[in-house]
């Protein structure tokens, strides 16, 4: 299956393309993933299909990456939903400044404003991942069904998809931002979210149509076809499922890459008015010289934080390749 | 006999455990035979063909021998088969429309790969040319990159490629699933005409389809669920077959010649058994519309008549008894 | 042709956009740019509003304006900076040398390295235990995260490298030894980190794709025929570098809009430090003018990546040609 890491990734912020078409991400080796078992035979397709499902969990729980990569997640998970909970302070209640990290404060106070700063790192792991979901789902839904389109009609509406693709690559995702956040002056996370998803799709919409040609090509869509079946109904039902695995990893980085746009935009300040995430804290940071006066544990968790989610998200994903494609689980 | 297969087991390692794809085969070909393989899929026939020459990462060599040309043949020792692969042992593999390294024309592949087999690219420049005629293609294949020939061309292009050094043994690997009723004719043509030239001495060719046997092959082996189940000359396959799942198979066949799919074989029913924990006894049994208590006993497989090996209770009881079908399909003669 | 024509599209609509900048800000730019000034006479203002109005060319009708902005994208010429009051041309020219300075080698030999270790990663196991964690660690690592981790160990801990800037103030810009030997010191903090970010990038890209080209069926094949591992080897990294290929174009391309966190961590003189002032100061001309920098830059980037392709993948000869793969 071979989804890849984008090379370029997060490294062209300043056209913010995530462009370059993810290595690998567009060569199908979609024909293993539906190999299931060796000796497959026949059989009831719903007989199959629970097979497979059973197939899976069996495959994943013995995958010692998902299960490393998902548990860091899960943590982070519990983190994001109940970290205002059990942050032992309030995010603003203030101490002494630049305490140094201590039982009391496990990643001491930051300086001049003396906040507790892992009370603040468990409230921005929340908002980093918020936009990071939201970024996920917008960028996958556009890119899907971009993808599909252009993939499963092909001619005129394919070549102007494409168009539209290659020119939404071309537009620098900074200077959209910029000219937006001039206009929006108060911005929410959803705003940021949802920007990031909108002009972060394209490398999915190339790879969901090179996946899409290819399993179209196959017999089972003839056949389908040939009972007279209508073309939405082919690829909810056939195309889909077929590439649910692979729709699957493409959030995953999504997810991951979202998350690292979105801790460059907090950086450099444009992003939500009203959050506190991880790029915000190092964006404060810095503007407060955490750097010069030696303020280390302001930044340094929260980003090591960040690292490790990201990290995470790979791996879980690495995982998750060897689970769903055979060739690559006795590696 | 140029090929000598004794006991010979392949299996799968799985994470479930192993998969005894090929478990205990014995058989030989001859110089100049054509031998069919047949059965579906999941029986273990592509894993045989395969692991003859190549046996990949999961795939282990698990006991028996295999000769060729007298010589053993150390199919279990990667390193040692190198050596003996392309020059004596070859592959037309099933994929062999995408075999070809889409960023290289066809003729530097070759020359990289008979470089790096320590052969002279430039000796058999020619010899490679009048092949390539020989398929039907034009000489400037060689000059041009793969995804500039229709599939089939490429499929030919392998085949020549496979048999450039005169391998003693060719495994066809179902070269004839993808293709038109016509092409298969063509392309088992030019598997009896590589025969006929001495390009290879013997070729098994790995199917599910019994009709592009009966018109290429000269016998004919039928496996099932990783054991042999019956080996004759084409027409006594065809014609007189003694295992329940060979007359199966045949009668699946809508007719002689014309092409079936994995779909009506369906018309068998049941399943072939998991090759994880196979049932011990026949391994027919289940589907088995003749199955007796005999059965849960593993058949022997034996030469019931000169030439005619299967592996079947109920045909070694009925060759025993005086009067039986074999003496009635005698009579018929 | 269809590519030429989807550059076409994507210059038009790009340059397009760079132009409605100042246009879509809120606020007026000239009222913004006089605000910096303590005028207090009525007329005096209303005398400077006009001058300014015409040097920046916004006392025309819209069309107008938008006709002369593709004049002077033509021409080279991007007005004035308010913040500094110089020629846009001139700001970026003096940054450029910088972020070149500072990108080219830091994609470059991310990639050439990169791609080697990521390749022997694929077939060395013990190695890919190290390499894909490392790998992955760099790559998710933020650029500002790891840019500050650089900065708080190497500068301010161990005191190795300065902090900040792109050379000893107290130094003149020039030809000169001392200028160079500081403008290195100063260079090699912002390097490592786009350096190790990219690494990271690289290395598993390859490692990946390596791994695929090692599975496909021609590789299958070869190996059935007895070729050698070398071989092998030789043709799942030649076709696996050519995906990589295309992002270390796109990679370069970029480069002209230099590495903003980076650079503005490190406080390093290069185009993405002038973004990151241009839009702190509201200067939207010099913006404007970067951004057509950054354009023209992915753009040619693009392109080469297209022609590149043809020469080094065959397949793509084809679909040029029309016929289908």
């Amino acid at each position: 299956m071979s989804v890849n890491i984008e090379p370029s990734g997060h490294k062209s912020l300043a056209t913010g393309s995530p462009a370059a078409s993810p290595a690998g991400l567009g060569q199908p080796s979609l024909a293993e993933a539906g190999a299931g078992g060796t000796v497959a035979g026949g059989g009831v397709a719903a007989a199959f299909a629970g097979r497979r499902r059973w197939e899976f969990m069996h495959f994943a729980l013995r995958n010692k990456k998902l299960m490393i990569g998902a548990g860091i997640e899960a943590v982070f998970v519990f983190v994001a939903i109940f970290g205002p909970l059990i942050a032992p302070y309030g995010v603003t209640k203030t101490f002494p400044p630049g305490l140094h990290p201590s039982l009391h404060h496990l990643f001491g106070t930051n300086a001049p404003f003396g906040q507790d700063v892992f009370s603040q790192a468990l409230t921005g792991v929340r908002d980093s991942y918020m936009v990071g979901a939201l970024g996920a789902v917008f960028a996958g839904v556009v890119g899907l069904a971009v993808g599909f389109a252009a993939g499963w009609r092909g001619g005129w509406l394919d070549e102007l998809l494409q168009l539209l693709t290659n020119v939404v690559i071309t537009l620098p995702q900074l200077v959209l931002m910029i000219v937006l956040s001039a206009y929006q002056t108060n911005r929410s996370t959803l705003f940021e979210g949802v920007f990031i998803g909108v002009t972060g799709w394209p490398w999915v919409a190339r790879a969901v149509r090179a996946q899409t040609f290819t399993l179209k090509a196959r017999d089972f869509v003839d056949l389908a076809k040939l009972s007279g079946r209508r073309a939405s109904s082919i690829v909810v039902k056939d195309i889909a499922p077929n590439m649910a695995s692979y729709i699957f990893l493409v959030f995953v980085l999504l997810f991951a890459s979202s998350m690292l746009v979105a801790v460059n935009f907090d950086f450099l300040g444009l992003g939500p008015s009203n959050s506190y995430s991880i790029g915000d804290m190092m964006n404060y940071a810095s503007q407060w010289s955490a750097l010069q006066l030696g303020v280390w544990w302001w930044f340094i968790p929260p980003g090591a934080a960040m690292t490790l989610m990201v990290v995470a998200l790979y791996i879980t994903n690495v995982g998750l390749d060897e689970v769903f494609n055979p060739k690559l689980r006795q590696q | 006999m140029s090929v000598r297969v004794e006991d010979l087991k392949i299996y799968y390692t799985t994470l479930r455990g192993e998969v005894k794809a090929v478990d205990g085969v014995t058989f030989s070909i001859g110089d100049g035979e054509i031998m069919g393989l047949a059965g579906e899929s999941g029986c273990g026939k592509s894993t045989l063909g395969n692991g003859l020459v190549f046996l990949e990462g999961r795939m282990r060599h698990a006991g028996g021998h295999v000769q060729l040309d007298g010589q053993p043949l150390p199919i279990g020792d990667s390193r040692a088969m190198e050596a003996f692969r392309l020059r004596q042992v070859s592959i037309i593999p099933q994929y062999a429309m995408s075999a070809l390294n889409p960023t290289r024309k066809i003729g530097r592949m070759t020359a990289d790969l008979l470089k790096s087999r320590g052969v002279d690219y430039r000796k058999v420049l020619e010899e490679f040319k009048r092949r390539v005629r020989l398929v039907g293609l034009p000489e400037d294949v060689l000059d041009r990159y793969p995804f500039e020939l229709s599939g089939g061309m490429r499929q030919r292009a392998t085949m020549v490629i496979s048999t450039l050094l005169n391998p003693s043994l060719l495994i066809g690997d179902e070269v004839t699933s993808a293709l038109d009723v016509s092409t298969q004719r063509a392309v088992g043509e030019m598997l009896m005409e590589f025969r006929d030239r001495g390009y290879v001495k013997s070729t098994v060719v790995i199917t599910h389809d019994l009709s592009i046997l009966a018109q290429i092959a000269d016998s004919i082996l039928v496996m099932y669920a990783g054991k042999l189940a019956e080996k004759a000359g084409t027409a006594t396959i065809v014609n007189n077959p003694l295992h329940p799942y060979t007359q199966q198979l045949l009668a699946s066949l809508p007719e002689v010649g014309l092409r079936y799919d994995e779909a009506p074989l369906l018309g068998i029913p049941g399943r072939p058994p998991s090759l994880l924990d196979p049932p011990k006894g026949c391994r027919f049994r289940e589907r088995c519309p003749f199955a007796f208590d005999k059965c849960v006993e593993e058949p022997p497989f034996v030469e019931l008549r000169p030439g005619h090996e299967v592996a079947c209770w109920k045909a070694l009881q009925e060759a025993q008894v005086p009067g039986g079908p074999m003496v009635a399909q005698e009579a018929a003669r | 042709m269809k590519k030429v024509v989807t550059y076409l599209v994507a210059f038009f609509v790009a340059t397009t956009v760079d132009w409605g900048i100042p246009h879509l800000m809120p606020g007026n730019p000239v009222e913004i740019y006089l605000s910096r000034f303590n005028i207090s006479s009525n007329t005096q203002y209303v005398a400077l509003q006009k001058t300014i109005s015409e040097s920046f060319g916004v006392n025309v009708p819209l069309w107008q304006q938008y006709l002369d902005f593709w004049k002077g994208v033509l021409h080279w010429n991007f007005g004035i900076s308010f913040y500094e009051t110089a020629p846009v041309t001139h700001i970026i020219a003096q940054a450029i040398p910088y972020t070149l300075a500072l990108l080219v080698p830091a994609i470059l030999l991310s990639y050439f390295l990169g791609n080697r270790i990521g390749a022997m990663a694929a077939r060395r196991k013990v190695l890919d235990n190290v390499v894909l964690p490392i790998g992955y660690v760099f790559q998710a690592a933020p650029y500002a995260w790891l840019a500050l981790l650089l900065a708080y160990v190497f500068a301010v801990r161990l005191r190795w490298f300065p902090p900040s800037l792109g050379s000893n103030p107290g130094i003149a810009v020039g030809w000169s030894w001392s200028f160079i030997l500081s403008a290195l010191h100063h260079w090699v903090l912002p390097f490592l980190s786009v350096f190790l970010v990219s690494f990271g990038g690289w290395s598993i890209g390859m490692r990946n794709l390596v791994i695929y080209e090692l599975e496909t069926d021609y590789a299958r094949y070869l190996r059935s025929l007895g070729a050698s591992q070398r071989l092998v080897r030789r043709y799942a990294y030649r076709n696996a570098v050519l995906p990589q290929l295309s992002g270390l174009a796109l990679a370069l391309g970029v480069v002209v809009g230099g590495n903003i966190v980076t650079e503005v961590v490190f406080q390093y003189p290069g185009l993405g430090h002038l973004i990151f002032l241009a839009i702190t100061n509201e200067d939207y001309f010099l913006l404007q003018g970067i951004f057509m920098f950054i354009i023209i830059g992915v753009l040619l980037a693009n392109f080469v990546i297209d022609i590149a392709y043809v020469v080094i993948d065959p397949r793509t000869r084809l679909s040029m040609t029309g016929a289908t793969a």
